[in-house]
């Protein structure tokens, strides 16, 4: 289980790779690998969006990732699970957050990537601002139900 | 030993920067709730009914006991992801 906060873009798909050839104690053991990527839109609620800022509430964020890791590792017989998620200064179309996972099974694996994803969502204690393009600035006021 | 108190996002914006609540403070305004907390360094501001709230890093309501050494945190709902 691995939980990195990184003010630094980031490519998922390498940062995956380069995480999976670094488990080579579970190799034959995984058959099912879920991976959700979110990634920054350049519009929200009707507004062109230039770019955003992510804060979050250093301590409480890893510790609460980690709780939801561990919850879902016992729930779902997760081998292994990554979750990278940006802060700070971000522009559209540079990705927020990773979270993957590897089980035996593919029910498991789908089903413990979202739960870990909304958990993130709705729990997880980060906050954008935007910058519109007009110039304004404004907090997002809450994030949308994924069910 | 006092309670540092944190605002973070929205909150930080209507409240102002984290304080600290030393001992003397706690006792001199009896001090024992969140809410309590809340009364004392938002001076007059009403709480969001949205707001969220943390004593030690872990999800507390307002009636939640606070004592010295502890970190109290108030934000809004989050919105990351």
């Amino acid at each position: 289980m691995t939980i990195i906060i990184d003010s630094k873009a980031f490519d998922p798909w390498k940062v995956l790779d380069d995480y999976q050839q670094n488990m080579p104690h579970l190799e034959g053991q995984y058959g099912a690998t879920a991976v959700f990527v979110g990634t920054m839109r350049d519009f929200n609620e009707g507004d062109n969006v230039s770019e955003m800022f992510l804060e979050h509430y250093p301590g409480m964020t890893e510790r609460h990732l980690e709780n939801i890791c561990k919850l879902a590792t016992g729930e779902y017989q997760l081998l292994e699970s990554l979750v990278v998620h940006r802060v700070g200064a971000i522009k559209p179309n540079e990705p927020i957050v990773l979270v993957a996972v590897w089980t035996a099974h593919r029910k498991q694996a789908f089903e413990a990537c979202r739960e870990i994803m909304e958990d993130l969502k709705s729990k997880a204690p980060f906050w954008k601002k935007e910058q519109l393009k007009d110039g304004q600035d404004r907090w997002v006021k809450k994030n949308t139900n994924g069910y | 030993m006092s309670i540092e108190v944190k605002f973070f996002a929205s909150m930080r914006d209507l409240i102002g920067d984290d304080c600290e609540i030393g001992s003397e403070t706690l006792k001199e305004h009896t001090i024992s709730t969140v809410d309590d907390i809340w009364d004392h360094c938002a001076r007059g501001k009403t709480r969001p009914e949205n707001v969220l709230i943390a004593v030690n890093m872990n999800y507390v309501d307002g009636k939640a006991l606070v004592k010295e050494g502890d970190e109290v945190a108030f934000f809004p709902p989050v919105t990351g992801g």
